[in-house]
């Protein structure tokens, strides 16, 4: 006995505490599928749109970069995918700074993976000890965190005397040194990211592309 | 007529009414809709609230016909609106003096129903309906925020749109999404406003709908926290205790709006920067992809949740791992809780316990941050006490209260202060209060000794 079978009580209308007719209720459950399938569908490209346009992706191209003309102790910045990416040409006293500080870093070999090529994880996370390449955002929250090179007592912003040059963020206060590793129980969790990037000539480097041509 | 409903209503309002519910819908919502007698001056802040969103509404339907959503030009179109649209500097202040005044509104809504139960059953969806108002508030806030393209509109996106990239695994592909660009650019800008002038705004008027019906559906609270529904009632069937909405609220609630507006358009003519809290100066300059402001700090109104995010560093997630650990053991030891749950819920804390030391504080400050909000939508559950009321509760529940409330505000003071470690050790003991508040709510509210709850609303006529 179902909805479907004509069985009317005394005023004519179908009882209503039937149960709907079985082969009702496949075709009901299926065309909510097929049309739920279908609203998915829909719904796919609209969210596709969110993602970066050819225009943004286009964007992302390297960049060349003359450093013939950085001097010691410089910082240059260039934009890469629309983020700064710092050239620093580092003096001796910063790098014997890096070197003495190894036991201040979260993770003084940038052995956590995703922010540094392996051509750059060594001591002064570059490819030349005197040049630090990258990319000037803090791995927390995305400030662009400021350069402060004077060391002790002297590099202010609530640095501590033992300050030997680096970067501080002003969102969330994490601090780097100058080859840009994080240190220890900072909110950030990662050392700043180094671009693939390499030397064209002594005095020219292209950011965003490498040897494996990792754009 | 054959086919028309008869109504009581003559003229063209009864033709109306047998095609519309109009005198039912009005007796229903306003004059025969009873609210306890007894409201005192924190009942002004539900019909602020809607008061301040339709002033955002008719204000910013005006700066959209002037505002560019572009990023060569958002800047420049909003100092055009400033300085060159008639009247258009009025129109802008009462939009961002409105957005600053929302939250505070919102804000002493909130704590009213903090102190007087309005949670409690049978009103656990009126609550609920209301933090997803709040939450969309906060979103509103933060998409408009973007649009003037100041430096702060562009540092506080930035800083927020990452926070997703903290989620494990999808997190760095998903901030990319959300930005539609590798950093925050004219896309974002784009998507923002719609958000900011269409999706939100819509979501937000459904759920002030549902809120408001939900509320009549129940019946307002009071501040006795007593149920005039259940008292007496006079020969026609209304509560005793109960003074129709219309026209005796409409006439208090304009009262309220009387004095509002007389502080809203001092803020709006005399100080509508408010000394850098409801414009920040840094706003002022035109947005800098590639140099971040030497403190950024958000608007007032987001600075205690900013405040828990900053808190959590990688030693603080040590004391939240310790503290969800005890929890599980006290809860496995001696609890209440009944078959299944029993032991599920102490398991949920020792995994969220290792899951805090394996997984970066970063995240952990995201969690911390979104679930500072995200549980308020349990407080219908986690309060215990016999009493709706403050007034009827042990005196030591009242300091509480106090507690919670000058720690929400200590927490707001230093979400907007640069990072220091003294301020960040207090900010992570004020988490931790404020978590604790929560988290153990159904332990203390149900301690100490209960006053007696009155059969009806403590009320003396004037």
């Amino acid at each position: 006995m179902s909805q479907d079978n004509k069985v009317h009580d005394d005023e004519g209308a179908v009882d209503i505490n039937l149960p709907p007719d079985p082969s009702r209720r496949f075709w009901v459950t299926t065309a909510c599928a097929v049309g739920g399938v279908a609203g998915v569908a829909t719904v796919i490209p609209l969210v596709s749109t969110f993602a970066p346009s050819e225009k943004a992706r286009a964007a992302g191209a390297p960049v060349e970069v003359d450093i013939g003309d950085l001097a010691p102790g410089e910082m240059r910045t260039v934009e890469w995918r629309g983020k700064p990416v710092w050239i620093v040409r580092r003096t001796q006293a910063q790098l014997d700074g890096i070197k003495a500080q190894d036991a201040l870093m979260a993770d003084p070999k940038s052995l956590r993976p995703g922010f540094t090529p392996s051509y750059a994880q060594n001591e002064y996370r570059s490819r030349k000890p005197e040049y630090l390449v990258c990319v000037g955002i803090c791995t927390h929250l995305g400030c662009s965190p400021s350069a402060h090179f004077n060391t002790g007592a002297a590099a202010g912003g609530g640095l501590p005397s033992s300050w030997e040059g680096g970067f501080l963020c002003p969102c969330h206060g994490s601090t780097f040194d100058m080859a840009g590793r994080v240190f220890k129980n900072k909110p950030a969790p990662d050392n700043l990211e180094v671009p693939p990037h390499q030397y064209l000539s002594d005095t020219r480097i292209i950011v965003g592309v490498d040897e494996n041509n990792k754009a | 007529m054959a086919g028309e409903k008869s109504v009581e209503t003559t003229g063209l309002l009864g033709w109306m009414d047998r095609r519309f519910p109009v005198t039912s819908t009005w007796k229903a919502h306003l004059s025969e809709y009873y609210a306890p007698k007894n409201f005192n001056f924190w009942y002004f802040f539900g019909s602020l609230a809607l008061l301040v969103l339709v002033l955002q509404i008719v204000t910013g339907i005006f700066l959209v016909m002037h505002y560019k959503p572009d990023a060569e030009r958002a800047f420049q179109s909003v100092e055009y609106i400033m300085r060159e649209v008639p009247w258009g500097w009025l129109v802008r202040y009462m939009h961002s003096t409105g957005a600053s005044m929302f939250f505070v509104v919102v804000y002493l809504h909130m704590l009213r129903g903090l102190f007087y139960g309005s949670y409690r059953k049978p009103r656990e969806l009126v609550w609920i309906f209301g933090v997803a108002i709040f939450l969309c508030l906060m979103a509103e806030a933060f998409f408009g925020y973007l649009l003037p393209w100041g430096q702060m509109s562009y540092w506080g996106a930035q800083v927020i749109v990452n926070l997703f990239s903290a989620i494990p695994f999808i997190g760095p592909e998903l901030s990319i999404w959300i930005r539609g660009d590798y950093v925050v650019s004219d896309a974002t800008l784009n998507r923002f406003f719609a958000f900011h002038v269409i999706a939100i705004p819509l979501v937000l008027i459904g759920l002030v709908a549902a809120h408001l019906v939900a509320l009549h559906e129940v019946g307002s609270n009071n501040p006795d926290g007593v149920e005039i529904k259940q008292g007496p009632k006079d020969k026609h069937g209304r509560p005793k205790d109960g003074i129709p909405f219309h026209p005796f609220y409409t006439v208090h609630d304009i009262v309220g709006v009387a004095g509002f507006l007389i502080i809203f358009a001092a803020i709006v003519f005399f100080a509508p920067e408010m000394g850098g809290y409801f414009l920040e100066y840094n706003n002022f300059v035109p947005a800098n992809p590639l140099q971040t402001p030497p403190h950024i700090a958000p608007v007032w109104y987001f600075t205690p949740f900013y405040s828990m995010l900053r808190a959590t560093t990688d030693e603080f997630t040590w004391v939240l791992a310790g503290s969800a650990l005890l929890g599980g053991l006290v809860l496995l030891a001696k609890s209440n809780l009944k078959g299944f749950m029993r032991l599920a819920v102490p398991g949920i804390l020792f995994v969220v316990a290792v899951l805090l030391r394996t997984i970066d504080a970063k995240f952990w400050g995201v969690v911390a941050m979104g679930g500072a909000v995200v549980i308020l939508f349990f407080l219908p559950w986690l309060d215990h006490s016999p009493v709706k009321s403050i007034r009827y509760r042990p005196t030591w529940h009242k300091f509480l209260y106090a507690i919670f409330i000058v720690n929400f505000l200590v927490l707001g003071f230093l979400g907007t202060q640069p990072p220091s470690d003294v301020y960040n050790l207090t900010s992570q003991i004020g988490t931790m209060i404020y978590l604790a508040f929560f988290f153990l709510m159904p332990v203390w509210s149900r301690l100490g000794t209960f006053k007696q709850v009155p059969d009806r609303v403590t009320f003396h006529p004037h």
